[in-house]
Formats: C-alpha cells, structure tokens, sequence
C-alpha cells in the first residue's frame, strides 16, 4: 500500500464521519446548544460579568434548607414543562402528521382543575389528608386533560379533520373553559406545600419539576423501548392506508398519541400551577404550544408526519428555554423574545426546505467528483515517477477507485 | 370499533354531566359568598331606592353594555356589582349584555335606542367608532352615562362618564414609596400588557420619579403581560445575574405573586422590614391578605365598584361631568381585616 493511498482512504473515512454526524438527527439541537454555550460566554467575556452565566451555587432557601441556583439550574427547570409537551407533540406529529395548537389552552384547564379541588381545603389540614388531596387533584386534572385530548384526537382520526383545525377549537375555547371551571375566581393557595410540586420540597437541592420531567421522560422511554407505540405511530405516519392493511388500526393510533399528549398537558398544568400556587387563565402557558412545535423541528424532526426522535426533540426544548433563558439574561424585553425565537424558526425552516437540500446534496455530489479527479491527478504523478512499480500502483488505483 | 365509540360517548356524557354539576354547585357558592360579604351595601342601597321606585310607580329603563365578566377578575367584580344595584328592588328595569368586541357593542346600543331605555350605561371595549350611535341615544332622548371607560367623542355626546384614574393609582404607590425613605431605590418593574392604560398610568408615574430622582434607579424594566409565570422568570434572570434590588413594583397582584415566588426560591426576604418591598395592584382578597400577613408592602386600588355612582347620578343628578372614582392604596403595616373583607376582589 502506498502513502498517498493511506491519506486518501483516512480522509475519506474522516470524512465519511462528518457526514454521519451531521447527517445525525442530533446534530442540529445540539450545535444550536453548542452556540448558545459559547454566545454566553463570550457575553460573559465582553460584559465583564462578575459571575459566569454558567456559575452554580449551592445556598439556603427561604425555608432553610439548601439549593442549587443559577441559570443552568433554571434553565433545566423551566425546560420541564416544555420537554414534556415536546414528547407529546413528536408523538402526535408522527402519527397525525399536524400539530396540537390547543396545549396552552388544556393547560390552563388542568391548572383550573387541581386548583378548583385544592382551593377547598384549609392550609392547616395534615400531611396526610393533603397528600391525598394531591393526588385527587392530579388524578382529576389527568382525566380531564386527557379526556380534551381524546376530543381532539376523536376529532382528527375519525371526522378527518386536520389536526391545526381540529385543536383550534380549543385553543379558542379552552382559556374560557379554564375561567368556568373556577368561576372565573382569582385564586392563590396558601399553603405552601402546595408550592413544593414547583419549586422545592425542604432539603432537596434539586427543582421538583427536574424530578417529575425526569419520571415523565423514563416512562416515556421505557414505553417507547418495550411497545410497539414507536413502529405504529411512525408507520401510520407514514403511511396510513398501508399500516391498515398490515393490520395496524390508524385511527387508535392517531386517538391514544393525542390522549398521551394530554396526559403529558396535564402534568404541565400541575407543575405551572403549583410553581406560583395561581393562575392567571388568559395568559398561563401562553404560546406554549409554539414553542413545543419548534422543539420538535429543532429536533429535525418532519413536522410532516413519519419518523420521529424523541432524544432530539427532548434536546430541543432545553435549547429553547437556553435560548429564552439567555434572552432575558441579555435584557431583551419580554415581548420581544417571540421575535427572536421566530429568526431560529425561519432558519430551521430554510435549512429543511427541500431547496437547501436538494443545494446541499448538489455540492456534495459536485465536491466528490471533484475529488476523484484530483486523486487520479496525484496518482498519474505518482506513477510517472514510479515507472517502476507501475503495475502495482495502478492496481491500486483501481482498487481506490472501487473504493471512492 | 363501535363498542369503541360507545364507550368513548358514554364518558363524553358522564363527563359532561360532572362538570355540569360541578358548574351548579360553584355558582350557587359563589352566590352564596357575595351576598355574604357585602351584606351592608346591598340592603342600604335596596331600602333608600325602594321607596323612591315606588313613588314614580314605574321602573327606570336602562340597558348596560359591558365587557366580558370572564375578561379579569376586576370585571367579574364589576358585573356583581352591577347586577347588585341594578334590580327591580332598586326601581330599576335593566338589561345587560356583553362583549369584548366593540362592533357587538356599538349594535347592542343601536338595539337598546329601539328599545326606548331611560338610560344607557356604557363601558367601551375600544375608545372610537361611538359618535354615531350616541348621537342617536341623544336624539331619542335617551342619558348616557360611561363608566370605567372613557370613549373618542365628544362630551357632550354623553351625561357623565365615571371612570378609574390609573396615573393617580400609580402615582399615590410611588409617593407611598417616596414616604419609605430608604437611601436607594432598586426596582425591578414588571409591566401588564403595553400600551393598556393600567400598564400606562401605572408605568407613568414610576418612571418620572426614577427620571426626577438621583437614588432612584431602574434594575430591569419589563413587560410581563400580566402572567405571573413571566414575572417569576424575569424576577428569576436577575437574580440569577446577581443583581441588587430593593423594591419589585408589579403593576398587578398577579405578576406580585410570581416576583414574590421567585424570591421565596432564592432566600430573600420580602415584606414590612424585610429586605424587599413587593408593590401590587388591583386589591385581590389573597393579595391583601398577603398584606396582612405582612409579606407585601403595598396594594394600590383598582375600583371595580362604580354602579353606585351611577346610581347616585340617576337619582340625584349630574354634578360632575367626569367623575374619578376614590382609589385606595393599602399599606400592609395599617391594613386591616375590615380593610381586607370590604376592598378585596
């Protein structure tokens, strides 16, 4: 074997690597985190910030008991809501090919529904009795948040509607529907054990929602690792008429992904409610759901329906409250982040257009061919100056072509 | 597939049925409850009336355009209030409707001239778009009177208009703080909706003291359109930054409460003599109540209860073309239960 073909085949694989990682689903959550980490401290550099943007400090509460602050810790805190209305949304983009709109509308209804039970109780019941309080209220928020889903869902697998026209009706209605529930009632919990769901439970350092997400996320996995949820959902996606007739039925499929994502909501109004022990029925979650459409296309997900990652779309919601998160660190008005979070909507969409990809694939075609010809330069030198061992390098050649 | 159905409809129906119940059951403690808590009120203004409704022997017409009672919980307070004064008790024959568009109103009106009311009280959902139909009120004889909004025409078109004064809310909270004497004011200043007039008015006064005044200075100043969620991360990105402050002036009790949970996660202390003044508006039950307890500092007031002044104007006369309403602000170290009982929403 020469040199020359050493490097070649080395490069290539080199190469060939590169094409994997940036071919991988991975790839494009994890470089937008990538820039964010470094954006950050590069603001940490030039704003000569006391403290790093990374710092993280353990420190008491004001219930006595330490925790971990910083802006990582809220980032992956705030994030949890949002991964878990990611896993929801993939699922329902991969069997329904559309998307859930009424998300922030269900979760101001959940939310009304845990506080409409815990507002009946006095602070000073005991651990107990408020423990079983909890769990009715969340077991009723999940019923009910589930059962909207399943109107959903009824709505885009046996009325054939699309799923943005579907769930538009209740994004509409659902912040109202939230305000009946409570009688349209101002309410805050006193008790603040109620509050520990959203912030901290006494002598853990971790956010609770962390925890919760984290169950959330396990099972989830765990569903998706040991049913055939995964091979169901993408195949309908991909191809509803087909999957029937291998005996799979589209139209459960399509209902059991939005009843789960209505699970995942309800989850999301149990944690929004408890981090501020209020609710605020027209704004609670506002535009959520746009941001848990864009994790799953940060995700490199085809919001088309199809194949899904669930990995990259989780990812993509943390790098969407990195990026929230830094907004407000660099004092961008609130009411201007939409805008900014649109810029990396229109550069996902730009970068997934069928133009960008059919541009991409040109040059790659056009760069490999451009290489093949340069190796068979360098080795006609090669072979000029190695007369010698002509035949060997030919066979070489050759074989470095079959290879190419 | 059907068995599927079936059951999917038999839960739509029981559900529906539960939630049916639970509706019944909400409103009649709701009922309940405000006929409780405002007991005095009601039975003065039922009884001085009454006798006066009886006189004329013939109710006075009137139609109320308002806004949506699930709007706020400011309107929700309002439309109680309404409803509370305008009764047939009270020598009134009312008709209500609602609507946040201004164009449903704007017909509403057109309905209640051909209905010949006596009187048409208005609470505008947009400022333009009204001269017409006033003009036709006036023509047909029939008083307008606007309460809570004012409108784009001309006084004239109109008898009275009774209204909040959000400049004057902000500017007794800022003069309430000025009286606290602190060495430097740090505020972070959480913001309602731009451009709605409480966020206007509220903002206003603020921000000439801050401009005026050498120790006075803004931490960060940001919109949090009324969601305490936001208010919580906004107040949560300055902590995190590590950033100095002293007083969290939230233009509502809402975005109050989120600033205030985001204190409580990081160990700083807020209330009378504590580390953190925490100002809110609006005079929610539980917002006073926090006063009480001493975890705030300050609520300013945002009056929702305007029918009787409208009433007082019917009965009596106009005296003033535009009336302001008297507005409260609590200070957590003289409120009272009273205080909370009477004022809160």
């Amino acid at each position: 074997m020469s040199t020359n073909d050493l490097t070649i085949s080395s490069k290539k694989s080199f190469k060939s690597f590169l094409g994997k990682v940036v071919h991988n689903q991975l790839f494009i959550p994890l470089v937008a985190l990538l820039l964010l980490v470094l954006f950050n401290l590069a603001a940490d550099w030039f704003l000569h910030a006391d403290t790093s943007f990374f710092q993280i400090v353990l420190k008491p509460s004001s219930t006595g008991s330490k925790i971990l602050t910083g802006n990582l810790i809220t980032i992956i805190d705030n994030a949890s809501e949002l991964a878990l209305l990611a896993v929801g949304m993939t699922l329902v983009t991969s069997a329904a090919g559309g998307q859930d709109i009424s998300v922030g509308a269900t979760i101001a209804i959940a939310g009304s529904t845990v506080l409409r039970i815990v507002k009946g109780y006095s602070p000073d019941i005991s651990g107990g009795k408020f423990a079983v309080v909890i769990i009715c209220s969340f077991l009723l928020c999940v019923v009910v948040s589930a059962a909207f889903g399943a109107f959903n869902g009824a709505l885009v697998a046996f009325f054939k509607i699309q799923p943005m026209v579907a769930t538009l009706i209740l994004f509409t209605a659902g912040r109202s529907i939230a305000a009946w529930i409570n009688n349209n009632d101002n309410i805050s919990i006193n008790d603040e054990r109620f509050g520990y769901f959203g912030n901290f439970i006494p002598g853990i350092a971790i956010p609770t929602p962390v925890f919760i997400t984290a169950i959330c996320l396990i099972i989830i996995a765990l569903v998706l690792k040991f049913t055939n949820l995964r091979l169901y959902a993408q195949s309908v996606g991909i191809n509803s008429s087909s999957s029937r007739l291998n005996g799979i039925n589209p139209k459960i499929i399509k209902l059991i992904t939005f009843i789960i994502l209505g699970i995942c909501v309800a989850v999301c109004g149990f944690i929004k409610v408890s981090r501020t022990s209020s609710i605020t029925y027209a704004v609670i979650a506002n535009n959520i759901e746009m941001d848990a459409i864009l994790a799953v296309a940060l995700g490199g997900n085809n919001l088309g329906g199809g194949k899904f990652n669930m990995t990259s779309s989780v990812i993509g919601a943390y790098v969407i409250q990195f990026l929230t998160t830094t907004l407000f660190r660099m004092k961008v008005s609130s009411s201007a982040i939409s805008a900014y979070k649109a810029v990396v909507v229109i550069l996902l969409i730009i970068m997934s257009s069928p133009f960008i990809r059919r541009w991409l694939d040109d040059r790659k075609s056009r760069r490999e061919a451009a290489r093949v010809t340069k190796a068979e330069a360098a080795l006609e030198a090669a072979v000029e100056v190695a007369g010698d061992v002509a035949a060997d390098v030919t066979a070489d050649v050759n074989a470095g072509k079959e290879s190419v | 597939m059907k068995k599927f159905m079936k059951t999917l409809l038999a839960g739509a129906l029981a559900l529906s049925m539960t939630m049916g119940l639970a509706a019944c059951n909400g409103s009649d403690n709701k009922g309940g409850d405000t006929t409780q808590a405002a007991p005095t009120e009601s039975k003065e203004t039922e009884e001085a009336p009454a006798t006066q409704g009886g006189n004329d022997g013939e109710l006075i017409k009137v139609g109320i355009i308002n806004n949506d009672p699930n709007e706020s919980g400011y309107r929700t307070a309002n439309v109680e209030d309404m409803k509370k004064v305008f009764t047939e008790a009270n020598g009134y024959d009312a008709d209500f409707f609602y609507s946040l568009k201004n164009e449903e109103q704007i017909a509403a009106a057109q309905k209640y001239i051909q209905d010949e009311v006596d009187y048409l009280l208005i609470s505008a959902a947009g400022t333009s778009g009204w001269d017409g139909v006033l003009e036709q009120a006036q023509k047909a004889g029939i008083k307008v009177i606007l309460f809570d909004r004012t409108i784009d025409a001309d006084e004239s078109l109109y008898e009275a208009s009774i209204v909040s004064d959000m400049a004057k809310e902000g500017q007794q909270a800022v003069d309430w703080l000025a009286s606290q004497g602190l060495d430097e004011y740090k505020i972070i200043h959480i913001q309602g909706v731009m451009g709605s007039s409480a966020q206007i008015g509220r903002s206003g006064a603020l921000d000439e003291k801050v401009a005026a005044e050498a120790n006075w200075s803004i931490v960060v100043q940001q919109t949090a359109d009324w969601s305490e969620e936001t208010a919580q991360q906004i107040v949560q990105s300055v902590i995190d930054s590590k950033e100095s402050f002293n007083v969290i002036y939230a233009e509502n009790d809402n975005m109050a409460k989120g600033a205030a949970a985001a204190l409580d996660k990081a160990n700083i202390s807020h209330g009378v003599g504590k580390d953190v003044i925490i100002i809110g508006f609006d005079c929610n039950t539980w917002a006073l109540e926090e006063l009480l307890a001493g975890n705030w500092n300050y609520d300013g007031q945002c009056n929702p209860f305007q029918a009787s002044y409208i009433d007082d104007i019917i009965k009596n006369g106009v005296k003033t073309k535009v009336v302001i309403m008297e507005e409260k602000g609590f200070d957590a170290k003289t409120i009272t239960q009273e205080d909370v009982d009477t004022y809160g929403i």
